[in-house]
């Protein structure tokens, strides 16, 4: 990191033994970012700030909830009813991981929309994707906490998964659970787990802004950054444009908290949990619904988790699935609409998942896990078939025009 | 042809996936309350003519256990009102210095204080049925306030060749249709010290409406903060809206 120039003599003091603030100017203000990204770059910066709020409200919570299992379900109780200001507490972090996974799905769509994924953004998108399998392991294990029934049950639901697993899957299962079921050691591990995950979460963030800052953005015309014509620097242009995302955000995320602030939850988790009655229909958090759907539609057990971990695991391979030099999806007639079954195909199975798996449901549930992960051989086969439309010369070029290649004006780039 | 894939994809996905949604059960008719919708808020009158019921026919059966008889003080009532209505039960507390256990009135900061000792007790009381904890009764059911006030008031003749199972009754809100609560609520049933008409249907209301603030005591503080949160928040987000256009000008 080359030492800048400040006038405040303290600042340049503490930069020249630390460059925090050359780093900062180097990468916040400075930062060349192309000059044409649309609103669905914003969702980077806000799953940032979810992440942060995550942690924040989660670390006050920490201090008045006790993992126990006669205590947990009151306890959280109690952070509503005693603790000043608790129910903002705890419904900001329940919200919170909900907005949190909107963030993130809308991010990683846009990803895949533009092409995100492909070189020079293979390890960028690797990191995303553990973010995001690091993510979802610390929502399941805080869904857990509040020991309702659905807290429990899950629980047992998806751990008794890794029984299916040859020879050692029930040592694995005992030995996750502390014990013979779902009981007080497995919530005891399942809060240290929870509080430490996020902070794992926000070190694979760090190096995930170190990659996307070595590599630049990428932007919704997918070609290179050609010249300083192409960019802008970050600030204030892109620090003034996160801002106003994070207000749009921040009130539909606080409308939720405030005035729908069980919109997300199953009424059966405000019952305590119980051993011995099971709810006649156990669901996990919306976010889980599409892989819970691939789960069930394979009559195997074993096979199930299989293709439920696959469903995210074949992502790592996507950069090499699809075979095309063009990026966004804007200049690839075929791929786009492969792109947007595949987005249909998703919202349905999640759709699948949250019902009882009978009748229609079940053979549903097949039809479109079959088509979930057809959409890779068909994206691999399009990649070599598919003759793009031309790519414009520079960002510069059009955006300076104010119309590219047989596009009219964008409506989400006007504001 | 490409154009008409996706929209003949997602009509195929729709008219697959209706059938389904169709088989759900019966739905709870919706009633309404003061505290519904965004400037919702209690109507404290309400929430001690359903104390009144709860303290007078519900709590016969059914424990609140988180709450305390202090949070009462949300409803209107004085200090003295709580001390006394608190008074009325008892509660074991000790070991006192001689290492004894004894009995005493409950205070304002006890829990309401549960009918029966333990879950066991509450069973043989009620033909082996357990009455759940009402402290978060809306919360933990679909449809809230509005399945707790159907049913109050679902207790119907059975239709002909249903039949009930004995110490069981029919309520047409109740999912299988035959639960063991006993009719709880008739006209007259109680007297409202504010002189309100006592019919069932006001007796339900009021009782539902007073469950909803035992589940959700921080619905007023909530809904009054969240508007001024919002407010203040459509204000900061349109300046950065405004400073976004005015900063951009150049770039477009
Ligand atoms: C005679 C005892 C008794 C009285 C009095 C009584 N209940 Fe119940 N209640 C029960 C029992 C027993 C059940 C369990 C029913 C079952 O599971 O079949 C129950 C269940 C309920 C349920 C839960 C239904 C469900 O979905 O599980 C609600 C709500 C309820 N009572 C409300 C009230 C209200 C409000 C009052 C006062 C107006 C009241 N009860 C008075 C005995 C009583
Ligand atoms: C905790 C969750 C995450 C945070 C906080 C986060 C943060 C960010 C930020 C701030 C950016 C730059 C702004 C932007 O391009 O939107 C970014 C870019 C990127 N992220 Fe993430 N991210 C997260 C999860 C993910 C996941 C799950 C994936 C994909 C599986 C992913 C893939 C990418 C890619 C490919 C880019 C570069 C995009 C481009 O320039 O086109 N991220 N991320």
């Amino acid at each position: 990191m080359s030492g800048n120039h400040f006038d405040n003599k303290v600042i340049q003091w503490l930069d020249d033994r630390l460059p925090i603030f050359s780093m900062l100017q180097h990468s916040a203000v400075e930062y060349p970012t192309p000059r044409n990204l649309n609103y669905w770059w914003n969702f980077g910066s806000l799953a940032g700030l979810m992440l942060v709020i995550m942690i924040l409200t989660g670390v006050f919570l920490a201090m008045a909830y006790t993992p126990n299992e006669a205590l947990a379900f009151n306890s959280v109780e109690r952070i509503m009813r005693d603790v000043n200001y608790g129910w903002l507490l705890r419904y900001m972090h329940m919200n919170g991981a909900s907005f949190f996974f909107v963030c993130v799905y809308i991010h990683i769509f846009r990803g895949l929309y533009y092409g995100s994924y492909k070189a020079p953004r293979e390890v960028l998108w690797w990191l995303g994707l553990i973010i995001y399998l690091t993510m979802m392991g610390t929502a399941f294990m805080g869904y857990c906490l509040p020991w309702g029934q659905l807290s429990f049950w899950g629980t047992t639901v998806i751990t008794n998964l890794f029984s299916a697993i040859p020879v050692v899957g029930d040592y694995i299962t005992t030995w996750l659970w502390g014990g013979f079921s779902v009981a007080n050691p497995t919530l005891n591990r399942f809060f240290a787990l929870h509080f430490l995950l996020p902070f794992v979460i926000f070190a694979l963030v760090f190096l995930h802004v170190v990659a996307l800052h070595t590599t630049k953005s990428n932007n919704p015309l997918g070609i290179d950054v050609k010249g300083p014509q192409d960019t802008i620097p970050f600030h204030p242009y892109y620090t003034i444009k996160d801002l106003f995302g994070i207000g749009v955000l921040l009130m539909v995320y606080l409308g939720v908290v405030f005035f729908l602030p069980n919109f997300f939850v199953e009424p059966t988790n405000y019952i305590p949990a119980n051993s011995m009655v099971t709810p006649p229909h156990i669901v996990p958090e919306w976010y889980f619904l599409p892989f819970y759907a691939i789960l069930r539609s394979v009559p195997d057990k074993l096979g199930g988790v299989i293709a439920m971990f696959g469903a995210i695991v074949i992502f790592f391979f996507l950069p090499w699935i699809d075979r095309s030099k063009v990026r966004s999806a804007k200049f690839r007639p075929i791929y786009k609409q492969l792109f947007w079954m595949f987005f249909l195909v998703c919202v349905v199975l999640g759709y699948i998942g949250s019902q009882p798996p009978e009748g229609t449901m079940v053979t549903l549930g097949r039809v479109f896990s079959v088509a979930y992960f057809a959409f890779f051989p068909l994206l691999w086969l399009t990649s070599k078939f598919e003759k793009p439309k031309p790519l414009p010369q520079s960002i510069a070029a059009p955006v300076l025009k104010g119309a590219s290649v047989g596009h009219a004006a964008q409506p989400m780039e006007k504001a | 042809m490409r154009k008409y894939l996706i929209p003949a994809f997602a009509a195929a996905v729709i008219a697959a996936a209706t059938p389904a949604v169709a088989a759900e059960k019966a739905e709870v008719a919706h009633q309404n309350w003061s505290f519904q919708g965004v400037f919702g808020h209690y109507d404290k009158a309400q929430l001690r003519r359903g104390f009144q019921v709860f303290r007078e026919i519900c709590s016969n059966c059914h424990s609140m256990k988180l709450v305390a008889y202090r949070n009462l003080a949300a409803l209107g009532f004085t200090e003295d009102q709580i001390k006394a209505i608190a008074a009325e039960k008892q509660v074991t507390d000790g070991p006192n210095d001689q290492g004894d256990m004894f009995q005493r009135p409950a205070r304002p900061a006890d829990h309401i204080v549960p009918p029966f000792p333990n879950d066991q007790a509450a069973r043989v009381a009620n033909n082996g049925a357990l009455p759940p904890d009402l402290s978060l009764m809306t919360k933990a059911r679909e449809g809230g306030p509005d399945y707790v006030y159907a049913i109050l008031n679902g207790f119907v003749d059975p239709p002909a060749g249903f039949k009930v199972n004995d110490g069981m009754y029919y309520n047409e809100a109740f999912p299988g249709h035959q639960i063991a609560m006993p009719p709880p609520i008739s006209d007259d049933a109680v007297t409202y010290a504010d002189g309100t008409k006592a019919t069932k249907e006001q007796i339900a209301k009021d009782a539902s409406a007073f469950l909803n603030w035992a589940a959700e005591p921080e619905l007023d503080t909530r809904h009054s903060l969240g508007l001024k949160v919002l407010g203040f928040l459509l204000v900061l987000t349109a300046m950065f809206y405004a400073l976004k256009r005015k900063i951009w000008a150049n770039v477009h």
